[in-house]
C-alpha cells in the first residue's frame, strides 16, 4: 500500500492501485487545482509535481507512488505569498478561461528548477501543455518573468 | 439572497436591503433591438428588460455580480466595469461573481429575465449590456446620493459621488458608500432612469484592466463545473452510440454492475431522428460512487450498436457529395444584375474552389454537469454558456415547471460556442431522476471530440469577372455544405443557407452582378457554432481568393482590396453584427495594421508576410502575418500584427487578450485541425489525433492596434479569429508560392 505525501501531509493509500493520481487528488483529497483534460498524459491540464518533477497526474497510477513526494498548485504558494511563476502570470494577466492555467504553471515551476533562464527555443521543446484559448503569447512572456523574479528572489 | 425584495410602483426596479448591505437588483427598461436571421440565437433572446445587480457592503467593499457566464472572454471584468463606471467607485475594491440564472414568469405566464440576458455567445455580451448595467449603477450611484442628502439635510443636486464617497463641497460634508448602504436601501428609487455620463467622462470605461478573477485561478482555487460538489453525490460517466443517429443493439452489463462501487445502469433515449436534439445520442450511464469506479464500469459494459443511417458516411464521401452538388444548379440565396452575362463578358475572370474540415470545440474542460432532481426541484451546476438554454431543456427532459429549476452557472473552462447547447446538462438531469440523488455527470475526452455539434464542413466556389478597366463586375460564391441550421422547429431546408452564407458580407454589396448559391448537402454529423460561425469559413476563402485574383492581375493585394471597399460610408446589412456594415472601417483596419505590420516590404526567401480583413458581428479587424517556411515543409508563424476597431473600447487589455486568442485559435485550426469521419462515426477520440497547437507554433509576437472612434461597442470574443488563416495562407503563398486551398494546411507544404 502506497504511503506517499502530499503538499507535506503523509497519506497511506488503501484503494484500487491503478487508479490515476488525479483522481485521487480530485475526488479524495479535495484538491481540484489539477484538472482533467485528456486523460492520457496529452494535454497537460493535470501536472504536478512528484518528488520535484512535473508529471501528468491523469496517467500516473497510485502505484508507482510510493514513498512519493507530491505537490499540486494548492502546494506551490508558500501560504499567501506566491510563487514566482504565479506572480508573474499575475503580472502578464496570462489567464483567460484559466482551466489550462494551473498545469501550465507547475509545468513551468517545475522547468525553472532545471533552467532557471530558459530561452524562447527551450520553452518550445519543454512546455507541451495544451492552452485551448492560445494565451501562448502571454504566457511565454510570463515565463521570462518568473525567470527573472526567481533569480531576483534568490539573490 | 434570502433579503426581502420590494417592488415599486413602476415594478421596473427591485431592490433590497440585507444585513446592511444595498443590493440593487435594477431592471431597466430598455430594450434592445431584436436579432434577425443569421444569429446564433432563437430571436427574442436577447429581447427583454436589461439590468444587473451590485451589493455595497458596510466594509465599503463592493461586490458586482456580471449576468453573463465567464468562459474566458473576460466578462467577469468588462461587465462589472460598465456598472462601476457610473457607480463611480474605485474598481479595485471591487470583487465580481457569476450571477446565478435570474428568470421569472411573465405576465403573459411565459419565463423572461428577472434583471437582465444572460447568455454568452455572439460577441453579444458589451453590446448586450452597454446601456443596462452603466443604468443599474447610476441607478445605486442616484439612491445613495438621495441617503446621503437626507443625512445632511442639503439638496441631492448639491452633492457629488466619486470613489466610493458622496461629498458635499459648500459643507465639507461626507459620508461613504458603505455607511450610507442601508439608508440607501430604504429609499424609494425615482421614477426615471438617472441619466448616463457621456463618454467625455469615462475614468474607467477604456482603462486597461486585469482580469478579476485572475488570482484564484494561478492558486487553484477558481471553481468550474468540474469542481463542483454536493453530499450524497454521485458520478456518472456515458457510453454513447458512436454512430450518427445510431441506436443500441443490445447490451450486457452484468460485467459493469460487478465493478466495485457501481451503483446503477442508466439508460439514456436518444433524440430521433430528425427533431431537435435535448440529448446527442443514445446511450448508457455508469452511476457510481467514484468517478474512478464508473469509469472502470464503463469499461465492462458491452454494448452493441446499430450503426443508423449514416453507416456509409466518411470525410472523403462527403467531400465527393458536395463536389457532385456544385455541378448542378443550387438555391439562389441572392441574385443582383446577371452575373452570368457579366461574367461571360469579363476581360479578365477568376476561379478558385476552397474546403472546409468539420472542426472540434474542443473546450479544454469536458462537458459536465451535476444534477440534483428531487420532489421538491431541480438544481444544476454547470458549465454553461445558455443557463436559460439548460432550464429549458430540464423542463422539457422532466416535465418539471421551470420556476422549480434552478441553475447555478460556474466559470467555463472554454466555449467557443460548445456550450450553447446544453445536452449534457439534460443527460445529468435524467441520470438524477433515475437514481435519485444528486449527479456528476463527466464526460471523457473521446465523449466530447466525437459528440460534439462540429462547425459545418464545405466546398466553395468562386468566380470573379473583371472588365477591361479592372473593375470588378462579375462575383459568385457557390457553397455546398451541411448547415448548422437543420433539426429545428419549423425550419424548412429553404432557410438552411442563412447560418453559412451571410448575404451583406464583402464584396457582395460592391460589385453590380453578384449571385450566392447554396446547396444544401446530407451529413449525420451534428452541427452547430463555432466560435464566429460561418464567418470563419468565408473570411477564408473570399480573402484567399482575393489574393490569388490580385496575383493574376499584377496588383498589389492590400491595393485590391482598399479601392473594392471604397470610401467610407453605411451599408446595410441584415445579418448578425448589422444593421451597419461600414466598409471604411474595415479598410482603415486593413491600413492600419498594413503600415504596424510592414506589409508589402520585400521579405528574404522562404518567408511571407499576408494580409487580409473581415467584418464579423460588428466588430472590424485586419491581420498581417508572418510565416517563415523551411524546405522540409515546416512552417512557424513569427508574427502577427492585428488593427481592430470595435467602436468604445470597455477594456483594452481584454481586447488585447481576445484578439491574441482568435489568433490562436484561427492559427491552431488552420494548421492541423479536422475531425473525421468514417463509417457514419467520428474517429478523433483524444489530443494526438485532434491536434491542438503547443506553444512551439505559437507566434511568438502578437501586436494589437486598436482603433477607438467611439462608435457604438461590438464584442471582441470572435472578431479576432476570422482574418487569421486566410492572411497565414496569402503569406504562405508568398513564401513558397503554394495556394492553400483546403484547410487544415497539415503537410500540404510537404508535397
Ligand atoms: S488530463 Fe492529464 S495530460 Fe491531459
Ligand atoms: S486559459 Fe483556457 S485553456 Fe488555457
Amino acid at each position: 500500500m502506497p504511503k506517499l505525501t502530499i503538499n507535506g501531509q503523509t497519506v497511506d493509500y488503501s484503494g484500487d492501485p491503478g487508479m490515476p493520481l488525479l483522481w485521487y487528488l480530485r475526488d479524495e483529497q479535495g484538491l481540484k487545482g489539477a484538472k482533467f483534460g485528456c486523460g492520457a498524459g496529452l494535454c497537460g491540464a493535470c501536472t504536478v509535481h512528484v518528488n520535484g518533477e512535473a508529471r501528468r497526474s491523469c496517467v500516473t497510477p497510485m502505484a508507482a507512488l510510493e514513498g512519493a513526494s507530491v505537490t499540486t498548485i494548492e502546494g506551490l504558494s508558500d501560504g499567501e505569498t506566491l510563487h514566482p511563476v504565479q506572480e508573474a502570470w499575475l503580472a502578464e494577466d496570462v489567464a483567460q478561461c484559466g482551466y489550462c492555467q494551473t498545469g501550465q504553471i507547475m509545468a513551468v515551476a517545475a522547468l525553472l528548477e532545471t533552467n532557471a533562464n530558459p530561452s524562447d527555443g527551450d520553452i518550445d521543446e519543454s512546455l507541451t501543455n495544451i492552452c485551448r484559448c492560445g494565451t501562448y503569447y502571454r504566457l511565454r512572456k510570463a515565463v521570462h518573468r518568473a525567470a527573472e523574479l526567481k533569480s531576483g528572489r534568490a539573490s | 439572497m434570502n433579503a426581502p425584495v420590494i417592488h415599486n410602483r413602476r415594478d421596473i426596479l427591485r431592490y433590497a436591503a440585507a444585513g446592511g448591505a444595498l443590493v440593487i437588483a435594477a431592471p431597466i427598461a430598455s430594450r434592445v433591438r431584436a436579432q434577425r436571421d443569421g444569429s446564433p440565437f432563437p430571436t427574442p433572446w436577447f429581447e427583454g428588460p436589461v439590468g444587473g445587480f451590485v451589493a455595497i457592503n458596510p466594509d465599503e467593499t463592493v461586490t458586482i455580480a456580471f449576468p453573463n457566464p465567464e468562459m474566458g472572454q473576460g466578462v467577469d471584468t468588462s461587465l462589472p466595469m460598465l456598472l462601476a463606471e457610473e457607480l463611480e467607485v474605485d474598481f479595485d475594491r471591487v470583487s465580481t461573481v457569476q450571477m446565478p440564472l435570474e428568470i421569472m414568469r411573465g405576465e403573459d405566464g411565459e419565463m423572461t429575465w428577472k434583471y437582465a440576458p444572460q447568455g454568452s455567445g455572439g460577441s453579444y455580451s458589451i453590446p448586450g449590456h452597454y446601456e443596462g448595467l452603466r443604468q443599474a449603477g447610476a441607478l445605486a450611484r442616484t439612491l445613495l446620493i438621495s441617503a446621503a442628502a437626507a443625512q445632511f439635510g442639503v439638496p441631492a443636486s448639491e452633492l457629488v459621488a466619486a470613489r466610493g464617497v458622496v461629498r458635499h463641497e459648500a459643507s465639507g460634508k461626507k459620508a461613504s458608500y458603505g455607511e450610507l448602504a442601508a439608508a440607501a436601501a430604504s429609499i424609494e428609487p425615482p421614477a426615471e432612469a438617472p441619466a448616463l455620463k457621456p463618454q467625455s467622462e469615462f475614468r474607467l470605461i477604456g482603462t486597461p484592466q486585469k482580469m478579476k478573477n485572475a488570482r484564484a485561478i494561478v492558486t487553484g482555487e477558481a471553481t468550474f463545473g468540474i469542481d463542483a460538489e454536493k453530499p450524497g453525490m454521485l458520478y456518472a460517466v456515458m457510453s454513447r452510440c458512436p454512430y450518427f443517429d445510431g441506436t443500441a443493439k443490445s447490451v450486457d452489463d452484468s460485467a459493469a454492475r460487478k465493478v466495485s462501487g457501481v451503483v446503477d445502469i442508466v439508460k439514456i433515449e436518444g433524440p430521433g431522428p430528425t427533431g431537435p436534439y435535448d440529448v446527442q445520442a443514445e446511450g448508457y450511464a455508469v452511476v457510481a460512487t467514484s468517478l474512478w469506479a464508473a469509469m472502470k464500469g464503463r469499461r465492462a459494459l458491452q454494448i452493441e450498436w446499430n450503426t443508423g443511417p449514416y453507416a456509409e458516411e466518411s470525410s472523403g464521401s462527403f467531400k465527393r457529395q458536395c463536389a457532385e452538388l456544385l455541378e448542378g444548379t443550387g438555391q439562389i440565396v441572392r441574385d443582383d444584375g446577371d452575373f452570368d452575362a457579366a461574367f461571360a463578358n469579363a476581360a479578365e475572370t477568376y476561379e478558385a474552389t476552397y474546403w472546409q474540415p468539420y472542426v472540434s470545440h474542443a473546450p479544454l474542460e469536458p462537458q459536465n454537469c451535476l444534477a440534483d432532481v428531487t420532489e421538491d426541484g431541480v438544481e444544476i451546476i454547470a458549465p454553461t454558456q445558455m443557463p436559460s438554454g439548460a432550464s429549458r431543456i430540464v423542463a422539457a427532459a422532466l416535465g418539471v415547471d421551470r420556476e422549480k429549476i434552478k441553475i447555478l452557472p460556474t466559470r467555463l473552462g472554454g466555449g467557443f460556442g460548445r456550450r450553447l447547447s446544453n445536452d449534457y446538462v439534460a443527460e445529468a438531469a435524467l441520470i438524477s431522476k433515475a437514481v435519485k440523488a444528486p449527479v456528476k455527470l463527466i464526460w471523457t475526452r473521446d465523449d466530447d471530440l466525437q459528440h460534439d455539434f462540429y462547425r459545418p464542413s464545405g466546398m466553395h466556389q468562386l468566380k470573379a469577372g473583371f472588365d477591361a478597366d479592372g473593375n470588378l463586375v462579375a462575383w459568385t460564391h457557390r457553397l455546398a455544405s451541411a448547415s448548422k441550421y437543420y433539426r429545428r422547429p419549423n425550419l424548412p431546408e429553404s432557410d438552411y443557407w442563412q447560418a453559412e452564407l451571410y448575404p451583406d458580407d464583402f464584396p457582395s454589396q460592391f460589385v453590380n452582378n453578384v449571385r450566392l448559391e447554396y446547396f444544401s448537402a446530407r451529413s449525420g454529423a451534428p452541427r452547430g457554432s463555432w466560435r464566429a460561425p460561418a464567418h470563419t469559413a468565408n473570411a477564408f476563402v473570399v480573402q484567399s481568393f482575393l489574393d490569388e485574383i490580385a496575383e493574376g492581375r499584377g496588383e498589389d493585394p492590400l491595393a485590391l482590396r482598399l479601392r473594392l471597399l471604397g470610401e467610407a460610408r453605411e451599408l446595410p446589412y441584415e445579418q448578425h453584427g448589422g444593421p451597419v456594415f461600414n466598409p471604411g472601417r474595415l479598410a482603415e483596419c486593413l491600413r492600419v495594421a498594413a503600415e504596424k505590420g510592414g506589409y508589402g516590404e520585400k521579405m528574404p526567401a522562404g518567408r511571407g508576410r499576408g494580409i487580409a480583413g473581415h467584418f464579423t458581428f460588428g466588430g472590424y479587424c485586419a491581420q498581417v502575418v508572418d510565416v517563415e517556411t523551411d524546405d522540409q515543409g515546416g512552417l512557424r508563424v513569427t508574427k502577427v500584427v492585428a488593427a481592430v476597431d470595435i467602436g468604445t473600447v470597455i477594456n483594452p487589455n481584454g481586447v488585447a487578450a481576445q484578439l491574441e486568442s482568435g489568433v490562436n485559435d484561427g492559427l491552431s485550426t488552420a494548421l492541423r485541425l479536422a475531425i473525421n469521419i468514417d463509417g457514419g462515426r467520428v474517429t478523433n477520440a483524444n489530443f494526438d489525433t485532434y491536434q491542438l497547437m503547443k506553444i512551439a507554433d505559437a507566434p511568438p509576437v502578437v501586436e494589437t492596434h486598436i482603433i477607438d472612434n467611439g462608435e457604438t461597442p461590438s464584442g471582441m470574443g470572435e472578431m479576432g479569429l476570422p482574418p487569421l488563416a486566410p492572411a497565414l495562407a496569402n503569406a504562405i503563398f508568398e513564401a513558397t508560392g503554394k495556394r492553400i486551398r483546403s484547410l487544415p494546411i497539415a503537410d500540404q507544404l510537404n508535397s
